[in-house]
């Protein structure tokens, strides 16, 4: 369990981490995760020699190579301010497994102090800024995945429902084991590709049988499996195939 | 039905025909579902956090003692009457209950659910010698009338359903085909019985040792745990040496979240204590008790500050029970003694890194097996800790450390690390995939088979941070 | 080297040097503080849910609904001691009820068949009950052998209501069970039961198909 935490005040200024998938792939969850945090009255610091957690290397035992990547993100929160990562894998590498990839070295302290600034978005959102949503789109049904690294490494299954639910218009449907992994797992995926691909399956089954006309994820990891499989399904034929994208983007799309 | 050999090597071809096989896929589904429902039941007004801290601390006190400990619980069984042997590993505790068994010139062994001896595999070490070794616990009997191992630690035929069970005891037993589980489970009561009473020798495992009294605990539901220790005129216990608690009071906690975690029950129909063979007077039970301490590779586990965490394992079977791969792939696919999570963590320091390093790997580190565990055992963080082992990163105290270092896949993580810690060429190298996307491949190896190629943003999200500024300052300036 | 010593001494001698010794809080397995009523009440419900069955009697008529539950079980050969009171009040009561009382307290080897094949019931006593589970604990005698609460197809236990405590830890600690461990304790928390066959439960797979619990008030 992850220790209750204490929410600061909300800071006038935070800092940014995109995280790779998104700088790569998803760029517009990004900005739009950017301008969420703006309209709250908070100045975003986005350090341009950002790139990469490092959880790739680290979750596939790469461990020298995690800790350089990691090392060279460190120094990229010179201030206090809170560092916001829109994504629970990305967030909770760098709050939980930073520590433990820095212990005994010399930059124990600092990975620490990194650590302790963590926050995942839809948490900041949440319990630091507070946020009042008006929803201006049209009713949809929406289905919530969240990542098993927020809901489990973080603690953060309520964070991202809660935002979802603040949206008048929007009916948050129930899956069935909404709690179970998508089969994403980083590596995983390419490792155990079809242990993966009957995950996935079912997560995708599970999103459509709840009836389910678009979905929403907090880490882009996840997006790209459960979408790149509906995509795949729609692509080969089968209907009633459900879009997603990343919660950012939903929230910011709908209230903008 | 066919015989079947699995093997940790074979775990992806195992995972393929298992994913493939339909019955496989929904009698786990069905099973695991209905498992994890009544652990969520079970704990419904229980402080579980804090009753897990209270496990966790128990067996780790017990670990912090464990030389001592050990020492003190062959001190108070010997007291007690109960002989104790050490053994090495596996090949020596089977030599110790065979020559145990010859003393008695035994030619029938009733065994009750033991884990590790399904781990030495004792059963062929005994029936080489010509002792038959036969299973009572129902699930473990089922299982070894059809020639297989079991494919869950708590429920080893769950992945057979009635009518699979049904034949088999057929085909092995000649009773009648029904899917009428009543007329199955006695039918079994009936052949059974003969067996417990023709038995010379009754060997069974440990749920706990205790030091303090030289008391061994066994969890049931069935009887055939106490039949086992109280019919025979011999009772062999067999158990790792990581199964030993300091104190009597340190059972209660640890049988509450060992029955909730595995079964979803508040307790088990029998809780069964022994300290002893049968005292001069007593008119039943065993004239002999043996207790047989196996270390097989877990002294080694203990050198470990990080891999220590393994053996505060109480077997409860939550982190299979709430595993996604498990679920899907069923026990046997691991090819192991122990399958899932807890397998895939204990399995490489018994049969070492080479064979089982598919494992580690087999987890998409969902967190949900350490979310369960009643002990708290940081079993995510295990499996990175193996990975890193096997690609040689880690401390190189796991047998075959470095098997899974690959040249090709190590220049990679290189070139990506060069990459993420020189920021113009990453900015510059997501700038050139934008402008190319639309060479970049539509086939990428298995994970296009079942999903599209993700297709690299035109902007990358730092060129788009870029603009933005720009936008918010041009507006700044009006 | 034995086996042992080298088992202990790398053990002793570990890698990472000693452990630190964590303190465990046993607050959340004792002090219920439920009242009598309450005890019972508990105790009850869980082991009906479990399959067990509960009958109520006075202390001084117990052995009344003894004699009818037997008849109508159709109980015609019970096995029980002689020594303890539980077994002695129930022979005096079922002497001239054609029911056979088979002596329990001898030794198994003159009757081990006997038992597992002819046997309808075991009568025994326990020392006590645990509100929380449900169970029954007994620590078997030369009187009440171990064998007699499992090999008969029907257990039936007598209970004093009064004897019925929280929790397994409070039984643990306040009976000094640590400094007085017997050949055998057992908790039973109802009938002998499996889930192996699809999960189905089915009950009396190798102990007693029935345990009725007759509680004294």
């Amino acid at each position: 369990m992850t220790p209750i935490k204490l929410y600061p005040p909300k800071p006038d200024k935070v800092y940014f981490f995109g995280t790779c998938l998104i700088d790569m792939f998803y760029p517009q969850a990004g900005l739009d995760g950017i301008r969420l945090l703006e309209r709250e009255g908070i100045e975003v610091l986005f350090p341009d020699d950002q790139t990469c957690c490092g959880q790739p290397a680290y979750t596939s035992g790469y461990h020298d190579e995690a800790r350089a990547v990691a090392e060279a993100q460190l120094d990229l929160f010179p201030e206090p301010w809170p560092i916001i990562v829109p994504s629970g894998s990305c967030g909770g590498m760098m709050r939980t497994h930073y520590p433990q990839l820095f212990a005994g070295s010399s930059r124990s302290s600092q990975a620490e102090e990194v650590a302790g600034r963590i926050f995942e978005l839809t948490e900041f959102l949440v319990h630091v800024c507070h946020v009042r949503l008006e929803d201006k789109g049209q009713p949809q049904r929406v289905a919530m995945h969240t990542s098993c690294s927020a809901r489990r490494e973080m603690g953060l299954a309520e964070t991202g429902p809660g935002l979802l639910s603040q949206l008048t218009n929007v009916t948050l449907v129930e899956q069935v084991r909404a709690s179970e992994c998508c089969g994403f797992g980083g590596t995983f995926a390419v490792r155990h590709p079809e242990v993966s691909a009957a995950m996935v399956e079912d997560k995708t089954q599970a999103i459509e049988s709840a009836g389910a006309e678009h979905f929403v994820t907090s880490d882009c990891g996840c997006l790209m499996n459960i979408g790149g499989r509906f995509e795949r399904k729609r692509q080969d034929g089968q209907e009633g195939q459900v879009g997603g994208e990343h919660i950012a983007s939903y929230l910011w799309r709908r209230t903008s | 039905m066919n015989v079947q050999t699995f093997t940790p090597q074979a775990f992806h071809r195992q995972a393929h025909d298992a994913l493939g096989n339909p019955q496989i896929r929904s009698n786990f589904r069905r099973a695991m579902d209905g498992l994890m429902a009544k652990r969520r039941d079970a704990f419904g007004d229980w402080d579980i956090e804090t009753l897990r801290d209270l496990g966790a601390n128990i067996r780790l006190r017990a670990l912090a003692k464990l030389p001592d400990l050990l020492e003190q619980l062959e001190a108070n069984c010997q007291a007690n009457g109960i002989r104790v042997h050490w053994a090495e590993d596996g090949e020596q505790a089977c030599r110790i209950i065979r020559e145990l068994c010859e003393a008695r010139g035994a030619r029938h062994v009733i065994k009750g659910k033991s884990m590790v001896s399904e781990e030495m595999h004792l059963n062929d070490h005994l029936e080489a010698a010509g002792i038959e070794a036969l299973e009572s616990d129902l699930g473990e009997y089922l299982v070894q009338l059809n020639e297989q191992t079991p494919s869950h630690i708590i429920m080893p035929a769950i992945h057979l359903n009635t009518e699979e069970i049904s034949d088999v005891m057929h085909d092995r037993t000649g009773t009648e085909r029904t899917i009428d589980v009543d007329y199955l489970t006695a039918a079994a009561r009936a052949q059974l019985r003969e067996r417990f009473m023709a038995a010379d020798v009754g060997i069974s495992g440990v749920n706990f040792a205790v030091a303090e009294t030289g008391t061994l605990c066994l969890v049931e539901n069935e009887g055939n745990g106490r039949m086992t220790t109280t019919v025979p005129p011999v009772h062999i216990a067999v158990t790792g040496i990581e199964k030993v608690v300091e104190h009597l009071r340190d059972v209660p906690p640890l049988y509450a979240l060992l029955t909730r975690s595995a079964t979803g029950q508040h307790v088990t129909t029998y809780f069964n204590m022994i300290s002893g063979p049968r005292k001069p007077g007593e008119r039943d039970g065993p004239e002999e008790v043996h207790l047989v301490l196996v270390d097989n590779g877990r002294s080694s586990i203990y050198q470990d500050n990080e891999l220590l965490d393994t053996l505060r394992c109480i077997r409860c079977g939550a982190c299979m029970n709430h595993c996604p791969v498990y679920t899907r792939v069923g026990g046997h696919t691991y090819g192991t003694t122990y399958p899932g999570p807890i397998g895939s963590i204990l399995m490489p320091h018994l049969m070492g890194l080479e064979a089982t390093k598919d494992l580690p790997s087999a987890s998409s580190l969902c967190g949900a097996c350490g979310e369960v565990c009643p002990v708290k055992i940081p079993i995510p963080d295990l499996l990175v800790r193996l990975r890193k082992e096997a690609v040689g990163e880690g401390r190189g105290n796991v047998e075959g450390a470095g098997v899974k270092r690959d040249r090709k896949e190590v220049l990679a993580w290189k070139g990506w690390q060069w990459l993420a810690t020189h920021p113009g060429a990453w900015r510059a190298g997501a700038g050139v995939a934008g402008k190319f996307r639309f060479l970049s491949p539509s086939r990428l190896g298995p994970w296009t088979d079942y999903r599209t190629a993700p297709k690299p943003a035109a902007t990358s999200l730092h060129a788009m941070v870029k603009q933005h500024r720009r936008k918010l300052e041009r507006e700044d300036e009006k | 080297m034995s086996a042992r010593e080298s088992i202990l001494r790398r053990l002793r001698e570990r890698a990472d040097g000693t452990l630190p010794i964590p303190e465990a809080d046993f607050s959340v397995v004792t002090g219920r503080g439920w009242s009598q009523e309450e005890r019972l009440q508990r105790f009850e419900a869980r082991i009906s849910s479990v399959h067990g069955e509960v009958i109520h009697a006075s202390t001084d008529e117990w052995v009344v609904a003894l004699r009818e539950m037997l008849q109508t079980k159709g109980v015609t050969r019970l096995g029980l001691g002689r020594d303890h009171p539980v077994a002695s009040e129930a022979r005096a009561a079922l002497q001239a009820t054609g029911i056979e009382l088979v002596d329990a307290g001898r030794d198994i080897e003159t009757w081990s068949r006997e038992q597992f094949e002819s046997l309808d019931a075991g009568l025994t006593s326990t020392r006590g009950g645990i509100a929380e589970t449900g169970s029954l604990w007994l620590w078997p005698t030369p009187d009440e052998p171990r064998r007699l609460s499992l090999v008969p197809p029907l257990h039936i236990a007598v209970l004093d209501a009064e004897a019925i405590e929280d929790t397994f830890f409070d039984v643990v600690e306040r009976h000094g069970w640590a400094g007085q461990m017997p050949t055998n304790a057992l908790l039973i928390s109802g009938p002998s039961k499996t889930a192996d066959i699809e999960q189905t439960l089915a009950y009396g797979v190798h102990g007693p198909r029935e345990l009725v619990v007759l509680i004294r008030h």
